[in-house]
Order: structure tokens, then sequence, then C-alpha cells
């Protein structure tokens, strides 16, 4: 067999393009502001960032069935506030209880979202409005026009703080499992072949329905993960909370290259999507682009790469085809 | 039959969540105001004069500092006998706020009262309260004069950014770089007190060594906030004071300088229960002191000067006087073209006194 060449390699990988673009984003920031990455800047970045890189591992799955779910933010927003409150109250101090309490609150939301889109065949994007207008109502009602911040999350935002290790374990965690699960367990094998033919799937005697459920419930876990994660990290519990985010982590992933239709994306993709959105969001200030001006520059950076994406993608097809032709 | 059970379940999970969204905003101040509303809306039809409706419209709804105005208001118009109705919009727009005001429009309030969102997208909305014989006040955020009777301010522009200035040059001892950590871009109070603090600068010479080097814009989200400070603090290493003048910026700020142990100070306009474990003079806290005024009194004033307006106990022009309640007279004065009372000075809280206003629920 012929060995690759390194543009055949590039192209020839999604992720290898990707891994490129990020190389390229790298240097030119390295240039325009020098020790971006220093090792403090860095693990900021992973931090600042771990509520989108966390959410997008429950994306994938998501879209990876051809879904979609625009209610994370709200079912963030739903179980962080809930734990803030219950420690403006003094009712529960424990970490461990409350990492508990709020994972369990995003479990119930997304199970809703996947029994629903599931059993009463409800279009997603459709169910999962729904719910975003409902979780995130529900965390205003549980604040009662109050924040938690401060003194009233002490001890447990510990968890969280600039230096602790905390969100990083969950960080690695979530995606070392979700690595293992996605490739080589049958149950990451049935998300996929749903996402690329539910006929077939079904015929093949793979529970669809149940997968459905499956992935929703792992998207409400992972956003109530997320929520408690970023009371801890911010120190702060407002109903608003990461309002309108959920771009940031749909975003992150179609930049790894997860396809809206399905059966189609990776852990290492999304990773590297969800990096380089972390990048941009952490560099965009440090270059000196003014602050009216950073949404603009983070649009075109995302369709650019997004368009890249395609042109791999059909090169890629493009190999594919003329080795089978040969 | 196993659909039947689980859509069943669902069903009644479905009505479960909305029993208790119901329940829960009974009690919030937004279901509280909605149903005053109603109430008000058969009491306008009515002639007496004491039920008389005085409406507040907040910058958004889960806002703590606004919760504060909110309860100070209505405490001032039901102390005249007056009924309050306090509307939080969902959002921190102004598109909720015209909503907002229309609805209050056709409900036939007395007065209206607008922390506004932006200075000049209510202008027509305004006009058309006025021009239904509402009396329209602002407060803690202005909007265009000729739009609203006067504006109730919690301190003069100038004063805040005299004040936010003096602290910076103060904890920067006298010279050396400092920057802002604002809200948006659009923020009208946030911009009147920048600039303030930037005339104030090029007034006197003694802050000749003094550089702003950046305004930076962390949209009152404690992530983007967090974002922006870290960026101040490796773009500018001999930075020595950082300035947020909003709640939520000074909050993220705070707990940025105080978890990494860095040398840079900060300032600001912040909430005490928001702000106690980081304020103190040790190398252990980020914040020597900050600012704030009684929000509560200013939603008291508020009240009181909605009422005297619709009482026609003054037509807010300037010169006039009127008797806030147990605050005493208050003197409607134009600062810049915009008519305005004003509540007082900021207020300093530094640790000797942070706690105890964090008790007071501020």
């Amino acid at each position: 067999m012929k060995k690759k060449n390194i543009w055949q390699t590039i192209t020839g990988s999604r992720e290898a393009s990707l891994v490129a673009v990020l190389v390229v984003l790298l240097v030119v920031i390295e240039i325009m502001s020098p020790s971006f990455l220093a090792p403090a800047n860095v693990s900021q970045i992973f931090r600042n960032n771990a509520l989108t890189l966390l959410m997008a591992l429950g994306m994938l799955c998501v879209m990876l069935t051809a879904g979609i779910d625009i209610s994370i933010t709200s079912t963030l927003a739903f179980a962080g506030m809930t734990i803030g409150m219950l420690q403006k109250y003094n009712i529960i101090h424990n970490t461990f209880l409350l990492f508990l309490i709020g994972s369990a609150i995003g479990v119930v939301c997304g199970l809703l979202n996947g029994l629903i889109i599931a059993k009463a065949k409800v279009s997603p994007i459709i169910c999962t409005m729904g719910f975003m207008y409902i979780w995130r109502g529900m965390a205003y009602v549980v604040s009662g026009n109050a924040w938690a911040s401060g003194a009233d999350v002490a001890g447990f935002s510990d968890f969280g703080k600039d230096g602790s290790p905390g969100p990083y374990i969950i960080l690695i965690l979530a995606y070392v499992i979700f690595f293992v699960v996605m490739k080589w367990t049958r149950f990451g094998r049935k998300i996929y072949a749903v996402g690329s033919n539910p006929e077939a799937a079904r015929i093949s005697g793979i529970n669809v329905d149940r997968t459905v459920i499956s992935v929703y419930t792992i998207m409400g876990f992972l956003a109530g993960l997320a929520g408690v994660l970023s009371v801890s990290i911010y120190a702060s519990a407002q109903p608003n909370m990461q309002y309108g985010k959920e771009m940031d982590v749909i975003a992150a992933c179609v930049i790894g290259g997860v396809s809206m239709n399905g059966g189609r994306g990776s852990v290492a993709g999304t990773f590297l999507g969800a990096l380089i959105i972390a990048i941009i969001a952490k560099a965009l200030p440090l270059v000196g682009i003014d602050a009216i001006a950073q949404n603009l520059v983070k649009g075109i950076i995302i369709l650019a790469v997004v368009i890249l994406n395609v042109i791999t993608q059909r090169a890629m097809d493009h190999q594919n085809l003329v080795r089978r032709e040969m | 039959m196993k659909k039947k059970i689980i859509s069943l379940m669902m069903a009644a999970a479905l009505s479960v969540t909305t029993l208790a969204a119901c329940g829960g905003t009974d009690q919030g101040s937004a279901g509280g105001a909605a149903q005053q509303a109603e109430d008000s809306g058969s009491g306008s039809e009515s002639t007496d004069d004491a039920g008389k409706t005085y409406a507040l419209v907040t910058k958004s709804a889960g806002n703590a500092f606004m919760e504060l105005l909110g309860t100070g208001f209505a405490q001032a118009v039901e102390s005249t006998g007056g009924k309050a109705i306090i509307k939080d919009p969902q959002a921190a727009t102004a598109d909720a706020q015209i909503s907002e005001i229309q609805s209050l429009i056709s409900q036939g309030v007395d007065s209206i009262l607008v922390a506004a969102n932006d200075p000049s997208a209510l202008t027509a909305v305004l006009k058309e309260a006025t021009d239904a014989g509402i009396k329209v006040l602002t407060v803690d955020s202005d909007v265009d004069a000729a739009s609203r009777a006067f504006f109730v301010n919690q301190a003069s522009t100038e004063l805040i950014g005299q004040t936010l200035l003096d602290a910076c040059y103060d904890i920067a001892g006298g010279s050396g770089q400092y920057a802002i950590l604002s809200a948006t871009s659009q923020a009208t109070n946030q911009n009147a007190w920048i600039d303030a603090m930037k005339a104030a600068a090029e007034a006197d010479s003694k802050y000749a060594n003094m550089e702003l080097v950046e305004v930076a814009y962390g949209d009152d989200e404690p992530q983007k906030s967090t974002d922006q400070t870290q960026a101040l603090l490796s773009k500018y290493p001999d930075l020595k004071v950082i300035c947020a003048p909003t709640t939520v910026g000074i909050a993220a700020a705070a707990k940025v300088l105080q978890d990494t142990g860095s040398s840079v100070k900060l300032t600001g306009l912040g909430l005490p229960s928001e702000m106690v474990e980081y304020i103190g003079e040790d190398d252990a806290h980020s914040c020597p002191y900050m600012f704030l005024w009684n929000m509560i009194d200013l939603g008291n004033l508020a009240g009181y000067a909605s009422v005297a307006l619709v009482n026609g106990d003054t037509t807010g022009a300037v010169g006039e006087k009127f008797t806030a309640g147990n605050m005493g007279e208050f003197e409607v004065v134009d600062v810049d073209g915009a008519s305005q009372i004003i509540l007082g000075n900021p207020f300093k809280f530094d640790a000797s006194n942070v706690q105890e206003w964090a008790d007071k629920g501020m």
C-alpha cells in the first residue's frame, strides 16, 4: 500500500485538519500576544471553558442521533440556581451532595426531553425549545429574585477555585470515559448506528427509542453537572447564568466536525472544536480587538473553520472514491 | 399499555412542573405584581383618590440589586396608601421594557418609574405614556431628558466619577496604571461614570501620573467578566488597580484577583453581600474598599417622587422642591441639561462595616 504524503494525511482526516487550524490560530495569537501559551494562561483556558468542554460531549451524543438540545443552559441554570439557594439558606453545604443534587436535576430534565422526543415523536428542536423556557423559568422561580454569591457559596467554591484541580479532574474523567464508550462499547456504537440509519438500526435489533432517551439523559446529566461546576468556578449563581451559551456548545461540535444530520462525529473532534471556541474566547480580548467587535470576529472564525471542514470532508470523500475505483 | 403509562407519567410530570411554576411565582414579586396589576385594572375605573397605582419597571428579573430598589419603592408607595406595581422584564433589554411599559399604559396606571436599559430606545413608548396622562420618571439609569419628568439619581455622576478616581489614586499610591471593568458598552450609567472619571482625571494635575490603560466590558456575566479580568492582568503586567463600577463585574474580578493572589487591587461599586469575603486591607483580600448607595433608600425616594408627581406636589421643573415622606425635602436640579433629584453621596464599604450591611440583606 502506498504511503500517504503529508498533504493527504491533513486532508484525509478531519481531526488532523482541526489540529492544523489550531496550530495556525495559536501561532497567530502567540505573535500578537506573547506568553499566551504560558501554563497559567492555558490552565485558565480550560477552567473558564470547562462548561462548554463538558457539555459538548453530551451535545456530540445528541447530534449523533440527528438531534439537538437547546435547553442545556436552562438546565444548567436550574441546577446551578437550586444548589446556590440550598447553600444561601444554609440547607446543604456538602460539596459531594451538592454535585449529586445538581446532576440529579440534570438527569430528570434530560430524561423528560428524551421521553418526549422518543415516545411522543416531537422534533428535538421544538421539544428542547419548550424546556429551554421551562427550566430557565424554573431557575428564576427558584431564585426568588435573589442571587447566591461569594460568602453564600464559600467552601463549596474552593472546588472550582483558580488553582484547584477539581474542574480539570472532571474534564479529564469525562473525556476519557466518553472516548472509551463512544469508540469501543456496544452502547457507543448503537448511538452511531441510530444516527446514521434509524431504520437499519431498528431492524438489526437496536432499541432506538431507548438509545434516544439515553443520549438526552446523558446530555441533561452533563448540563446539571456543568451548572454545579459553574457555581463553584464563578462563586456566583444567577438565574440568567450562561444565557445563550448553548450556541457555543453547538458551535464547538460543528467546528469539531459533528454532522447536524447524525451519525458522524468523534470525541477527539469535539474536543478540538471546543478547544478552538475556548481559545477564541480567551484570545480576542488579549490581542487587542475592540470589545464591541469581538462577537463579529468570533462568528467569522467559526464560519471559516466550518467551511474548511466541508472542503476537507469533500476531499476525504473524493479520496475514498478514488481508492474504491482503483 | 406501556405507551399509555409513559404518556400518563409525562403528563403528570408536566403538570407538576407547571403547578410548581405557578405556585412559585405567586410568592415572587413578579407574580405578586401581576396580581396587583389585575386589582389595579378594576381599581382605576373607580374615581376614589386612594387607589392610585404607581408602577416600577426594573432592569430585569432575577437581579438582586433591582429587588432592593423594588422593596424600597413599594414601602414608600404603600406608606402613602397607594398601590405599587413592580414589573421585572425577563431580559435586561430595552425591548423587554417597552412591552412592559405598553401593558402598563393599557392598564392605566398613574405613574411609571423606569430603570432604563437603553438611553434612547424607550423615547417613543414613554411619550405614549405621557400622552396618556401618566407621569413618567426614571431611576438608577436615565433616558433622554425630554421623555420623563426627572431622574432620581443615586448620586451625582460627577461625584461618583470623582470618588472612584480618588479611590484608584489612593490605592495605587498616587501613580501607576489602572483599568476599568464595565458592564456592557451601551449601559447608560456605566458610561456616564466612566466619562466622569476621565473628566476628573483631566481636571486636576495631581492625577497626571495615573494612566487609564483600558476600559473592558464583562457584559455583567461572571464568565465574561472573569475572562476580561484575566486578560487585563496578562496584558498589563504593571497594572495596579482595577475599578469595576458594576456589581457583577466587581465580584467576578474580586474572585480572580483573590484566588490568584494577585498584587493588583480592586475598587468600584459593589453589593456588600456579594463582596464580604473579598473586602479587607491586607494582602489576603483583593478589595480594600468599595462604594455603593443604599438601594432601599433609592427605592424609597423614587417611590415618594412618584407620589409627589402624581399628586401635583411638583411638576418636575428645575428649581421646584417637594417633601419625600420622612426623607426630607428634595430639590429638582439641572445637571448638564438633565433634571434630577439626587439621593446623596456614594457610601464607602470597607472591612469595618461590610459585614453589617451584608447582614441587612444589601
